[in-house]
């Protein structure tokens, strides 16, 4: 019942006034065109039907919270999926390759990680630039990454992938060598009393301990990678995917669509994290953690 | 065995040079001569002068100055010939990497004794790294005569930079000094706002620090399109887009930060008899800055990000975004690299001076003290 009281309701609560500030923005920016259509029209509606007609336009300024709903549920679940009007198939085409840049980006990270952690050298020249390469808007780069390999004949999936591995890459570096320094001194002691070699220790200590660093990290690269994968599909001209939804509505002002093809993104991001979490949490789980 | 280990490049170096000789000239085409020679040697002079365990700081001269010397007349050499490189460049190109690491790692190795020392290494061995970046990428582009389009040589994207200094200031200070410092301030200001806010009510916090948590996982870039279509393609539009995605990591950080102080402290203020804004402003809000900071951090970046991308959108014809996109379009890399130079500038000098002014503020915490 506390969990109820202290989480849920307030939860439910903040969304719902998210949701009744939106049915009033939703009025506010719609009202101006709607008046302006029926003083052409030469209309008089009353106060209700006026508010009903800026909630049912075609091509709103705000789309109402229902006008989105119902765009995305009959994209959703009401098409083929391989029609090229439907979400899950332009989620799916988005989905591929931010997997794709995800797993790359992951495993250049943990290797990224390996080698700082065990060369003095890497350590000290590599990682200052590790982070400064946080500080740059390196998404700045997708659009060229994009037209450049497409002039040499590369499109489709390994563009959009090589920028989200990009983006990804960072966090798991990053976590990684955390990760991989994070047993104690007490701990290192004890792997040498053994008599354990470099590789042991790397093996039996400090990969399992930075299985938690690990699994936090990804899911912020995995959040990052769905990022450039958007991002990646806006410079080849809206063919598929969720950003090119994005860009053929702003083309066209088709704000239903965009805002849905924005519920679709943050359904597959929420999704993608989740699953990361739980896929941390069996893991963790089988190797004996005990739930905090 | 680890004198071997420890010289391991040394002695590739030597069989490297070796080999080279049997494929010159450098260039197909071009007779090889006077430099040729030097770099052989000086890359033999490097190597030997590596042959130690412990480098005494003359061998450390020597081995600094051999590489770059050799990288330098392989580089003119390239110049004179684009695209003809044989064997023996890329045999000559790979040994003086080598020396060059060996002197990264000679220099990591240094235990420095005074503060001025270990600062000036702690700079030193980056710019090295970065230094052998821009070496390896206009040698392998010149020598392997890579396209233009593909992938321009850093010279010329520095040229490109020298020349066109007025359109970049434009750019710069249609994207940065509006778009982005403007929604920077407005967007973490009223995340901060909504944060004590949500302190102030528990029933608020409860209900918008976990929606905080998980819009800041979303990718609120997408709305960049939507605010363009909204505010117009001026500087507004691309300002409330980075107010968006500013706003969040600012009130899930505040938030964290604010929960940050220990009870003990908490105690001593009600001892006090010091009221909910008194403790705020003098236990909690201090308390709470290093989280503070870490999202004026994140949000430095990100507020780049969100500027850059919504141009994407539709601009003025001026901004750092438009001009990607646009030279991109006209397959004009050199100033695209040189934007994204800008942008690279711009994104360290930002954050830089909110590490400077972090480390003014949290002078007291443990990882600035050094304790």
């Amino acid at each position: 019942m506390d969990r109820f009281r202290d989480k849920i309701i307030p939860v439910l609560t903040i969304l719902m006034g998210i949701v009744i500030a939106w049915y009033i923005g939703a009025y506010a920016l719609n009202a101006p065109f709607q008046r302006d259509l029926d003083r052409r029209a030469g209309e008089t509606p009353t106060t209700y039907e006026f508010v009903v007609k800026t909630m049912t336009q075609p091509k709103p300024t705000l789309p109402a919270p229902h006008q989105v709903a119902s765009n995305f549920f009959e994209n959703t679940f009401l098409r083929k999926v391989s029609s090229a009007r439907s979400l899950v198939y332009h989620a799916g085409v988005t989905l591929a390759s931010t997997l794709s840049g995800f797993a790359l980006g992951t495993l250049l990270g943990i290797l990224i990680a390996v080698g700082i952690v065990h060369v003095t050298t890497l350590d000290r020249s590599l990682m200052p630039w590790i982070i400064t390469s946080q500080t740059i808007p390196i998404l700045a780069l997708a659009p060229m990454i994009i037209v450049v390999l497409a002039a040499v004949g590369i499109t489709g999936l390994i563009p959009k992938a090589l920028i989200s591995t990009y983006l990804s890459f960072f966090p798991v570096a990053v976590g990684m060598v955390k990760g991989l320094r994070s047993p104690e001194t007490m701990h290192l002691d004890l792997m040498h009393t053994y008599n354990a070699s470099k590789a042991e220790t790397f093996w039996k200590l400090r990969l399992p301990a930075s299985v938690p660093f690990l699994f936090a990290s990804m899911k912020v690269a995995v959040a990052a990678s769905l990022v450039g994968a958007i991002i990646g599909e806006l410079p080849t001209g809206a063919v598929a995917g969720i950003g090119a939804k994005l860009l053929s509505g702003s083309y066209y002002s088709q704000t239903i669509d965009m805002f849905s093809a924005l519920v679709a993104g943050a359904v597959v991001a929420a999704l993608l994290v989740t699953l990361v979490g739980v896929a941390g949490k069996l893991v963790e789980r089988a190797m004996g953690a005990r739930p905090a | 065995m680890t004198r071997v280990y420890h010289n391991w490049q040394a002695l590739a170096v030597l069989v490297l040079v070796a080999s080279s000789a049997l494929s010159l000239p450098l260039m197909s085409g071009l007779p090889s001569g006077g430099s040729t020679a030097i770099i052989m040697i000086s890359l033999i002079a490097g190597a030997l002068a590596a042959m130690a365990t412990q480098l005494s700081l003359p061998r450390l001269a020597v081995l600094a100055v051999a590489p770059h010397l050799a990288a330098w007349l392989l580089l003119a050499q390239a110049g004179q010939a684009p695209g003809q490189a044989t064997a023996s460049f890329w045999v000559l190109l790979a040994a003086s990497w080598l020396l060059a690491w060996r002197l990264a790692s000679s220099l990591s190795a240094i235990k420095a004794r005074t503060r001025g020392v270990d600062l000036a290494l702690r700079l030193i061995i980056p710019t090295l790294f970065g230094v052998w970046i821009l070496l390896l990428w206009e040698a392998i582009v010149i020598g392997a005569g890579i396209p233009f389009v593909l992938l321009p040589p850093p010279s010329a994207v520095a040229a490109r930079f020298a020349n066109s200094l007025p359109v970049l200031a434009a750019d710069v200070n249609q994207t940065i000094f509006k778009s982005v410092l403007i929604g920077y301030v407005l967007g973490c200001s009223t995340g901060f706002l909504a944060a004590i806010v949500a302190d102030r009510f528990v029933f608020i916090r409860r209900g918008l620090l976990p929606v905080g948590n998980m819009v800041s996982a979303l990718p609120i870039i997408g709305i960049a399109p939507i605010m363009v279509m909204w505010f117009g393609f001026d500087w507004h539009s691309k300002a409330a887009v980075v107010v968006v995605m500013t706003f969040f990591p600012m009130l899930v950080n505040t938030g964290a930060g604010l929960a940050a102080d220990g009870h003990m402290e908490r105690d001593l203020m009600r001892t006090y008899a010091s009221g909910y804004w008194q403790t705020l402003a003098k236990l909690r809000l201090p308390a709470a800055m290093p989280f503070i900071f870490n999202a004026l951090k994140i949000n430095s970046t990100l507020a780049l990000i969100g500027a850059i991308v919504a141009e994407f959108f539709g601009t003025p014809v001026v901004g750092m975004g438009f001009r990607i996109s646009t030279e991109v379009g006209r397959m004009n890399v050199d100033m695209v690299w040189a934007e994204i130079a800008v942008a690279a500038l711009a994104g360290s000098v930002f954050y830089g001076v909110i590490a400077l002014a972090e480390r003014a503020i949290t002078f007291w915490h443990p990882s600035v003290r050094g304790g």
